[in-house]
């Protein structure tokens, strides 16, 4: 026997990474390049996480290429940066040295990204000069001479405009020739070689004076202004929260429809018995309760995006500066803290960004306060049951002025938490913020597409895997071990799930919640949102067998009372249970200390939140 | 005949500077190094573009064609003066 040779250029593809400063357009060409042939690990944090795709070039040749975060140069400042300047010089385990590098570099700013490029020169790697946004360049009277700046550089450049389709012909012809030979180590530069360097070349090019964006500067004199910028911001995310569940409502409709007519037809086709009861009470009644909230996931993600891609997010933090300063946190936390909006777990990996240890500490203990899209399901259908969809003063929607509150409850706490660590923590430190205010820029509706697509198909994909497991389990627990034909109460409550729910009865009593909650926090562990599906599988099979359709509104507005409504939406609030988010903060703080100390004081406060509210709810509801 | 030196924290809003050169600092390592990577180097014309409220901080800093947002512990560390307008 002889080993077949392998050559393992065939099986790999040639890597190409994408270098840039951060915002200078690296993402949208990396859309632009892939396409839709995109690999997000599980949860997408847009500049931290790992990000890779592939293409095809016209001549046929595969490339795949790898999204590296955002850096201002290659000596790193934070532990994202670190992860890009290892990855080039092939220091990071299992990942495999970049056959090619693409800088990227923002035609408006290019006297502070030619400096990573000629940092990137040093590297020994085919190096090509990606120049990104040369009409807005343009604009603004600055037009860059492409032939003379690839000959100052001594490295091929192109020109794209990657924010539109069809701009990277030029790359891809680029491409398709063979991969252009090692540049020139240069000499070893410091940085103040690197500016002189880079401060003659513009100047020979006529580049060295480049107006600022006017219509950032008149943007930033109302949204940066002391008073209306504050407001402004305060109002942008009120608006959010309306959206979120005024545009929802149609579409969620069209979801309950069909969930029903389905759970309809599959119990007329089948016969009574284990298969129709795990179809309908399992699955369609479980999995349908949770993906009825699609609708207004993807509107929070588009919100997020919008934010994101057009430069907003950083005066956001601008702005709550010197609120979270107050509170013993950097600027720089808001972004992280934002996202974890939507799942703590891309926020506390966004956490990296942060130099100070302690500041990304305390900011990774708070992240699980921020209302993640896992709990809207559980918020959503607590509020569309008990509170009334009726305008309040102003023409303000009730239902979307309680989903305010408890979002802002979240913050809140947050604050509080962060600020008790502060006063436990040392307090010679120093607070850094030194962010880059970047200019506004028309978000583009591609890349707001494809990042929408990610969300849905992210959301799918936990529907369908941990979502649909878990449901599966409940229901056997739920209708195992079949109760005898003389137990007095509904078969549930002889099954395991009935028991289980009985026995952690007397902890949760207290709080007003029933023995149903008590079962469907149990897997909630797992996902959050699987307490929605849960309490739609055990009320599914706690119903007579008759009318095993029902939806789960009307059941809990029938069973539960007020003061147990309000007592667990405090209860998520804090919502303690959740074992990823636990699993990412042992992973990112390297030790059991952190996620330990995070789910007993989330636990506690989860315990007393509810207690306090179903106490006061209780007292004035009688 | 230069003009008096004096900390871009305490620029005034809107004035025009220049960078005379950057300090270190105790408890906060690397911020020179930092700084001098965003642009801040010696001879760059430089501005507070707005300050936040409350406390004036932080600070908006305009450097090349770019914008930064620093605290003023950090604008400590920049060393300008007056620049004249042509």
């Amino acid at each position: 026997m002889t080993a077949i040779p392998i050559d393992s250029r065939r099986l790999t593809p040639p890597t190409l990474a994408l270098v840039g400063n951060p915002n200078c357009g690296k993402t949208a060409l990396f859309n632009l390049l892939t396409g839709s042939h995109q690999k997000v690990a599980n949860y997408a944090g847009v500049t931290v996480e790992r990000k890779e795709g592939w293409l095809r070039t016209p001549a046929g040749k595969r490339l795949a290429v790898l999204d590296l975060p955002g850096t201002y140069s290659l000596a790193p400042n934070s532990p994202d940066e670190q992860v890009t300047c290892d990855v080039l010089a092939g220091r990071l385990p299992g990942e495999r040295r970049p056959d090619l590098v693409l800088a990227v570099v923002d035609a408006t700013q290019l006297a502070r990204q030619l400096r990573l490029v000629l940092g990137l020169r040093r590297l020994g790697l085919p190096l090509v000069v990606v120049l990104n946004m040369t009409d807005l360049a343009r604009a603004r009277g600055v037009d860059v001479d492409v032939e003379a700046l690839s000959r100052a550089l001594g490295v091929p450049v192109v020109s794209t405009v990657a924010v539109r389709g069809g701009g990277a012909d030029a790359l891809f012809r680029l491409l398709d020739a063979a991969l252009p030979p090692v540049a020139l180590a240069a000499s070893a530069g410091s940085v103040v070689d690197d500016y002189r360097q880079v401060k003659d070349i513009l100047t020979t090019l006529g580049l060295d004076r480049v107006p600022a964006h006017a219509f950032t500067d008149r943007a930033d004199r109302v949204l940066l202004h002391p008073l209306a910028g504050p407001m402004l911001l305060f109002a942008l995310l009120f608006l959010i929260f309306q959206a979120v569940f005024a545009w929802a409502e149609a579409p969620m409709g069209w979801i309950e429809s069909a969930t029903a007519l389905l759970g309809d037809f599959v119990g007329s086709v089948l016969p009574d018995g284990l298969l129709r009861s795990l179809l309908t009470d399992g699955l369609i009644a479980g999995l349908g309760g949770v993906l009825v909230f699609l609708p207004q996931i993807v509107i929070l993600f588009f919100f997020i995006l919008l934010l994101e891609e057009s430069g907003y997010l950083p005066r956001a933090a601008f702005l709550l500066d010197r609120l979270m300063g107050g509170v013993g946190l950097s600027g720089r936390a808001f972004i992280p803290l934002l996202s974890s909006f939507a799942c703590a777990i891309p926020g506390i990996m966004a956490t990296r960004t942060i130099q100070n240890p302690r500041d990304r500490w305390v900011t990774i203990m708070i992240a699980p306060l921020m209302t993640c899209s896992a709990r809207l399901p559980v918020y959503a259908l607590l509020i569309g049951a008990f509170i009334p969809a009726r305008r309040v003063a102003g023409g303000l929607e009730l239902q979307g002025l309680v989903l305010f509150a408890l979002y802002l409850a979240g913050i809140v706490s947050a604050v509080l938490v962060a600020w008790l660590l502060k006063r436990l923590g040392s307090k010679d430190r120093q607070h850094t913020l030194l962010m880059e205010l970047p200019d506004y820029h028309w978000p583009s509706l591609r890349n707001l597409a494809i990042g929408l697509w990610q969300r849905v198909l992210i959301f799918l994909q936990r529907v369908g895997g941990i979502i649909l497991a878990l449901t599966v389990l409940l229901w056997f627990m739920a209708s195992f071990p079949g109760a005898p034909a003389d137990f007095a109460g509904a078969p549930i409550e002889y099954s395991f799930a009935g028991r289980l729910g009985h026995f952690l009865l007397p902890l949760f009593e207290p709080i007003g919640f029933n023995w149903q909650i008590a079962v469907a926090l149990v897997p909630g562990m797992a996902a959050r949102e699987v307490a929605v599906s849960a309490l739609g599988t055990v009320y599914a099979l706690s119903a007579t067998a008759d009318d095993t359709a029902q939806a789960l509104v009307p059941l809990i507005v029938a069973g539960w009372s007020l003061p147990t409504a309000l007592s667990l939406l405090a209860w998520y609030v804090f919502a303690p249970q959740c074992l990823s988010t636990l699993a990412t903060v042992r992973r990112e703080t390297g030790g059991w200390s952190a996620p330990l100390l995070m789910a007993g004081y989330l636990f506690a406060l989860a315990y007393a939140a509810s207690f306090v509210t179903y106490r006061i709810a209780l007292a004035c509801c009688t | 005949m230069p003009d008096t030196e004096m900390r871009l924290s305490d620029a005034e809003t809107g004035a025009p500077m220049v960078v005379i050169g950057l300090d270190e600092r105790a408890g906060l390592p690397d911020l020179q190094m930092r700084l001098r990577e965003l642009g801040f180097m010696e001879g760059e014309p430089v501005c507070v573009l707005r300050r936040g409220q409350p406390g004036g901080e932080p600070l908006a800093v305009r450097i090349g064609a770019s914008t930064f947002a620093l605290r003023r512990i950090e604008a400590a560390c920049v060393r300008v003066a007056s620049r004249q307008v042509k």
